[in-house]
């Protein structure tokens, strides 16, 4: 900046670094620990350096699953986590996208009373409606399945918002252009719309991908089958209360597991993760 | 503001909202509003007949001291969480907002626990400091320090404070960094051609020029603490010792469990959705303000 900075630098890259060993600890000690012997772990004698059970724990905790609390495989737990933030992530996207598309190129009436209602959502998180909603679903007889771990998260005013936002700095231009080569509201929005909404759609996915592979609470009380639950619900049961018979490799395992989606969501991709978080923010 | 350029169609824009709309329905106001109405029934012990109670259910609520024990912790947890996140995020971020070489790379390195589950953060740091086989908790003992988390319930509040402040560096990292960047080089100059020595700088301009992202980044925290935490608590310590880790929505899932007082449990969801509300209109209402990234 302006004076010279030589020693600050050094201290800022140090600064920084600390930073990064206290965010990273828990993980290296979570993978660590999968790849070494329970009874090891179990007696507090722990190593911190790499064991060599890398490849039967993982194995074990894929296909199989612990022998005691669950005997799911994690394996499926992943597919079902998958399923479900893969149908949230679109499922919002989608009926967002095309409300936004009505609310903004049509006049009708009860237009704002439609928009307000859905953006007054925002103020219903599933945490305040937990029990009730628990019981819509169970007389529309969707426990234990896919529509029911994903429907009751599936609607967003955030995406509605974002798209509105969106759909309202595209020039006017473009609509009278694509009037004028005979397209009607379908065609527009699907040859003009859509491709111009590809970038926010994306940044918007990535978040909405993480939101749904990391829903808990919601996934804990409507899936009792043990082939049903989702990773984060798995993790938990995995976990008894009588220490002696966790297994702590295959719970570690099951950790870096759930864990390693969604972080290479964000690293991988991450200009539209941030882009996307800032968006939805606003 | 409205678009100009429109489409005529009587039937499809409403064909078009009818899927958010429906789900919106059933799965959002439906249930809110039965939660409304059940917080102003009682039903009798056999579930046979129910009737209207006007406000007793709240003023139940409000003079059980357990509810009143809950409301006490969970605002103490989210300014714990919050303040002692946002301090450290804060730190870290005017840190790599200097021009250092890799900084992208630290970028990267800071900002991925965001995708870390709330339950898995609970299961990575019960492990560490586990009373029996935590591998910090051996040096804590080593220290002289009687640590037993699932005993002690400050030790336990403590770590599920840590614990949430760690999943939430990351966020406020990444948003104090776009706070900093959007500010012009050119007033720190100013200040420092002014004679302002760099700490001085920190707490008379960029403290000041940030205090819409810190305003902001306080409110998303304190939302994520409400109602965030509960894979955390649920995976750390179940609520335990005693009630030493019971959040409101703690209180909601696990009163509900038991299976209990209907109405009870209804007006527990009624306080917290009051609190979302307040919450969230804070949050717009300074949203407007907030900087430009």
């Amino acid at each position: 900046m302006v004076e010279d900075e030589g020693i600050r630098r050094y201290v800022a890259h140090f600064i920084l670094w600390i930073g990064i060993a206290i965010v990273a600890f828990p993980v290296y000690i979570a993978i660590i620990a999968s790849t070494q012997d329970n009874a090891l772990i179990a007696n507090g004698q722990m190593s911190l350096l790499p064991g060599g059970h890398f490849f039967e724990v993982y194995y074990q905790t894929i296909f199989v699953g612990t022998s005691g609390s669950t005997r799911e495989p994690v394996g499926n737990m992943m597919l079902n986590s998958l399923v479900m933030a893969l149908a949230i992530a679109i499922g919002k996207i989608a009926i967002s996208i095309i409300s936004a598309y009505a609310i903004v190129y049509f006049r009708f009436p009860f237009r704002m009373s439609i928009f307000w209602i859905i953006f007054i959502t925002l103020m219903l998180p599933v945490e305040v409606r937990i029990y009730p909603t628990y019981k819509i679903v169970a007389d529309l007889h969707m426990l234990d399945s896919y529509a029911g771990l994903a429907l009751p998260l599936i609607a967003s005013a955030t995406a509605t918002l974002l798209f509105r936002q969106f759909f309202m700095t595209v020039p006017d231009e473009l609509l009278e252009a694509s009037r004028i080569d005979g397209a009607g509201p379908l065609r527009f929005f699907w040859d003009t719309l859509l491709p111009l909404s590809r970038t926010n759609m994306a940044a918007l996915f990535v978040i909405l991908f993480i939101l749904g592979w990391n829903q808990y609470l919601w996934p804990l009380l409507i899936t009792t089958r043990d082939d049903m639950q989702t990773i984060q619900v798995g993790i938990r049961k995995m976990i008894t209360t009588t220490d002696a018979l966790t297994e702590w490799p295959i719970v570690m395992a099951t950790a870096v597991l759930a864990m390693l989606p969604p972080v290479f969501v964000v690293v991988a991709m991450q200009k539209l993760f941030v882009r996307g978080l800032v968006e939805t923010e606003k | 503001m409205q678009k100009q350029a429109i489409f005529q169609s009587k039937l499809l824009p409403y064909a078009l909202v009818a899927p958010q709309l429906a789900i919106v329905l059933i799965f959002f106001y439906w249930p809110a509003l039965q939660a409304v109405i059940q917080s102003f029934l009682l039903q009798d012990a056999f579930g046979l007949s129910t009737s209207f109670v006007w406000f007793d259910n709240y003023i139940e609520l409000f003079k059980d001291p357990a509810y009143f024990e809950a409301v006490v912790r969970t605002f103490f947890f989210s300014f714990a969480i919050a303040i002692s996140s946002l301090s450290f995020a804060l730190l870290l971020a005017v840190m790599a907002d200097k021009p250092l070489r890799g900084s992208m790379l630290y970028r990267t390195l800071l900002i991925w626990p965001y995708a870390v589950a709330p339950p898995v953060v609970g299961v990575l740091w019960i492990f560490m400091l586990h009373p029996s086989l935590g591998v910090i908790s051996r040096y804590l003992r080593a220290a002289g320090i009687d640590w037993n988390p699932l005993l002690d319930g400050n030790q336990a509040a403590g770590l599920i404070i840590l614990a949430a402040a760690w999943k939430q560096i990351s966020y406020n990292f990444l948003f104090f960094l776009a706070g900093l960047q959007a500010i012009p080089k050119s007033v720190f100059e100013a200040a420092a051609i002014d004679g302002a020595r760099p700490m001085r700088r920190f707490w008379t301009v960029t403290f000041p020029l940030l205090s819409p992202t810190i305003f902001f980044l306080l409110v998303v925290n304190i939302v994520y603490a409400f109602f965030d935490t509960f894979g955390i608590i649920d995976t750390m310590t179940r609520g335990g010792p005693g009630t030493s880790t019971v959040t409101l929505v703690y209180k909601v899932y696990s009163d509900g469990l038991l299976g209990g007082n209907l109405g009870s449990s209804a007006a527990q969801s009624v306080v917290l959705m009051i609190m979302v509300i307040v919450l969230t209109g804070i949050q717009f209402r300074f949203v407007e303000r907030k900087v430009t990234y």
